[in-house]
């Protein structure tokens, strides 16, 4: 999709890369554990919800249908705050390839498509590429400045503030 | 490249920085203010092309010009840079805390298990029809 690289970055930390020429976001990180395991964490809904949030959120699995053509939702709820999210799969290729699609219930026309690919590096090791494409670059700016989980934070309004003061 | 002007500023930030060159660019400018003519020294470009890279972060209101002297050096406006760079890396923080919540989860599993959970469609709380 994009000819842009993460340099020389180890990827054992995750890496981000932010495109120019598409509004998407890459992700790339490696696991010790083979792609049948990474691979599994991501269609098994009990696996999936221990790792998908951050610990002060629990997920609620709604719905799961892991398979070409199947759909999902799954709540994150802090406090009293519930926040839905659904979407379908649309490819499920067993320890390769999931694309899938990504909506916020709050923001119903907003569509992110996400590639998942695992690589097997040997050894028992595994390279993740995750990709996810919106429909324009200031919801692609929103997404990372949301860490995809809860809208528009304060940065971003700072952000906004600080750049339309027309340095 | 997308019509800037139908951009939000935040969208020509993250474009600005999308290109190597221009991420040497604002590397360079992080040591110091420096003139169009040094900035072209290191790379194997016109300074015309030098000068385009420039503008495109001038837009972005990443980088100015001093109009007043003669030099007109390029001077890095620290302030959105960093903003911008804590900004991906919160994202990116997040991603990582995600993944390590996945290798705690990836090593309480067993090694032989399959890479698809049995093919029951999971409804823990249907909507009600």
């Amino acid at each position: 999709m994009s000819t842009n690289t993460p340099g020389t970055t180890s990827t054992r930390e995750a890496t981000i890369v932010v495109d120019d020429k598409v509004p998407a976001v890459r992700i790339i990180r490696e696991f010790d554990a083979p792609p049948e395991k990474v691979f599994r964490a991501h269609t098994d809904p009990e696996l999936f919800a221990q790792w998908c949030g951050p610990r002060s959120l629990t997920t609620r699995i709604d719905e799961w249908d892991c398979r070409t053509g199947g759909s999902w939702r799954y709540a994150s709820i802090e406090g009293g705050e519930e926040y839905a999210f659904f979407g379908s799969f649309h490819e499920v290729r067993p320890s390769e390839v999931i694309v899938q699609t990504f909506t916020y219930v709050g923001m119903p026309d907003a569509v992110a498509l996400e590639r998942l690919e695992l690589e097997d590096l040997g050894n028992g090791r595994t390279r993740l590429v995750s990709m996810s494409l919106v429909d324009s670059f200031e919801g692609r700016d929103a997404f990372v400045a949301s860490g995809m989980e809860v809208g528009v934070q304060e940065g971003y309004q700072k952000l906004d503030e600080l750049l339309a003061t027309g340095i | 490249m997308v019509e800037q002007a139908a951009v939000d500023p935040l969208s020509r930030v993250f474009s600005a920085l999308a290109d190597p060159t221009r991420r040497d660019i604002v590397a360079r400018l992080s040591d110091g203010d420096a003139t169009v003519t040094e900035l072209a020294r290191p790379y194997d470009v016109s300074i015309q092309a030098v000068s385009k890279h420039l503008k495109v972060l001038e837009d972005a209101g990443l980088v100015s010009r001093r109009r007043d002297a003669q030099r007109r050096p390029v001077h890095l406006e620290a302030e959105v840079f960093d903003l911008m760079t804590k900004w991906i890396e919160r994202y990116r923080r997040q991603a990582e805390e995600r993944y390590r919540r996945l290798d705690a989860v990836l090593q309480s599993m067993p090694d032989d298990i399959e890479p698809l959970p049995p093919s029951t469609p999971h409804h823990m709380k249907g909507p009600t029809p």
